[in-house]
């Protein structure tokens, strides 16, 4: 068996770049593979999404390659996390040697997201749910939201601290939307706009475009190119609901299972891990997502962050790029949760840089908190 | 108000034609003894297709709430409330709350009714 590590990383343009999908894919893959010191020639997979039905297939077509091994798992923001999954297995076996994971979107320059999400007619959900007028996903995330501040009072006050850190962390990011701006006041995060009760505006990830792309081959091949490898060390996955009604707990998410599995592959505890990056498509989304993965316990996690120990120089640094919250949402942010780990792994983040960071956290979530996935890193 | 007219087909059709009549109905497996919502093909507990519709109380508890104050698409008019309801039937249900002032989560709460334009009507709580 091959050991298979990661050897490049980069983002396409990130904001509102008024290009295509595609455009901004090939920007990912070359970008990723000069980081790498790979030619497109020496890719032979492709995981990929949300570019057209048949991603996988238009990425490899306008790349003008044929590769032997595609994925185009669907499972909203957590799909790149499970990539590394299935990249990890496909390079392993033999089956390819260089896998690019990659994403790209132009929401915000399309102007293509809508409050409503996507209605598929024929779905369940269409039929028994979109009638009474939820926002999609946000109205799912908000009463996760309600129940949890009706279950643990300082709910509210921490879902505040969640966006002040990120906002904090990306103003040490030069490529971060909010880069520039100032810290957030508490004056701001009481007059933002209410979306969905309890969230607020501040409490929602950015639309923006963007996207990246990372690339997966095995140790040998990894010897000769000039990038410094990062390690694989494990990973784990939950599929949980698409429905708004079939999931009991709104507390309790699959993050639990999937940081479970990822852990016990790894080999190593809560405690040793160096650098956090969560997926943040919302401020409750974070906080069910650190006690779904351990780092606090069932109810604790507001108070886990309330001390502050998630902003710049605290002792649990969390969204070091200043996350989907302050530094870019692309709809499926899973991406460039992987992109930060490995850059905070290979010591290149400047002014953000975590100390010594040897062990990275990268988190996935997707649809209304429907599927978790966690992948550990490691330097070498 | 109600802008969005749900599609049915040959499993949720008794659910929709009992809503003309104001009745609610769940699938419910006598094998397992439970109910499940929504309508499937099978029970999800035993995978086998021994399902009934029992109507229900109407009675349940709110497990969680939002009030919606941006519109999802044209024709909804917010502010209103949407919540998972957890019948006393042992399932969830997504919904509005109508007539309630201030919702709080574990709060009881019983069925109403909401018409659609074609006849078929939404179970609301209140």
């Amino acid at each position: 068996m091959k050991t298979p590590v990661i050897v490049g990383a980069a983002e396409c343009d990130l904001g509102v770049t008024n290009k295509s999908i595609l455009e901004l894919q090939a920007q990912a893959v070359s970008r990723a593979l000069a980081d790498a010191g790979l030619k497109i020639s020496d890719v032979d997979g492709i995981a990929t999404n949300a570019i057209s039905r048949f991603s996988a297939s238009s990425l490899a077509d306008y790349l003008g390659i044929e590769p032997k091994f595609t994925d185009s798992t669907f499972a909203g923001g957590s799909s790149f996390e499970m990539y590394v999954a299935r990249a990890y297995h496909a390079v392993a076996s033999g089956q390819c040697n260089v896998v690019v994971i990659s994403f790209a979107s132009n929401q915000r320059s399309a102007k293509s997201r809508s409050l409503g999400g996507v209605v598929e007619h024929h779905t369940p959900e269409a039929q028994f749910e979109t009638a009474y007028g939820p926002l999609f996903p946000l109205s799912y995330y908000a009463m996760a939201a309600q129940r949890y501040i009706h279950d643990f009072p300082n709910g509210r006050a921490a879902l505040s601290e969640i966006a002040i850190s990120a906002r904090e962390w990306a103003l040490l990011n030069p490529k971060a939307y909010r880069y520039g701006t100032a810290s957030l006041t508490v004056a701001e995060l009481e007059s933002a706009d209410m979306m969905s009760s309890p969230l607020q505006a501040s409490d929602c990830c950015l639309v923006t475009d963007g996207g990246g792309a990372i690339i997966i081959t095995n140790s040998e091949i990894a010897k000769g190119l000039k990038s410094k490898p990062v390690s694989i060390l494990g990973f784990g996955e939950s599929t949980t609901n698409t429905s708004m009604t079939t999931h009991r707990d709104l507390r309790v998410t699959g993050a639990k299972q999937s940081g479970d599995i990822a852990f016990a592959m790894a080999g190593v505890s809560r405690s040793d891990i160096d650098v956090v990056e969560l997926y943040d498509s919302f401020t409750i989304t974070t906080l069910l997502s650190l006690e779904g993965l351990g780092f606090a316990g069932k109810g604790e996690g507001a108070e886990f962050v309330l001390d502050g120990k998630t902003r710049p120089g605290g002792t649990f640094p969390l969204n070091t790029n200043g996350g989907g919250l302050s530094y870019c949402h692309p709809g499926q942010y899973g991406i460039l949760l992987l992109i930060e780990a490995v850059r905070q792994l290979r010591g290149e983040c400047g002014d953000r840089q975590v100390a010594n960071a040897k062990l990275a956290v990268a988190h996935g979530t997707g649809g209304i908190l429907s599927t978790n996935a966690t992948v550990i890193l490691g330097a070498n | 108000m109600f802008p969005y007219l749900p599609h049915e087909d040959a499993i949720s059709a008794p659910f929709w034609a009992a809503t003309r009549e104001r009745k609610l109905v769940i699938q419910y497996c006598s094998t397992c003894d439970q109910h499940q919502w929504y309508p499937r093909a099978i029970c999800i507990s035993c995978a086998t297709e021994n399902l009934t519709w029992r109507e229900v109380s109407g009675q349940g508890t709110v497990d969680s709430w939002t009030t919606v104050h941006r519109a999802p698409t044209e024709g909804f008019v917010p502010p209103y409330v949407i919540a998972r309801v957890l019948l006393s039937e042992k399932v969830i249900m997504l919904t509005r709350l109508v007539g309630i002032e201030s919702p709080a989560c574990d709060q009881v709460v019983e069925l109403s009714w909401q018409e659609l334009s074609d006849g078929r009507a939404l179970p609301v709580f209140g």
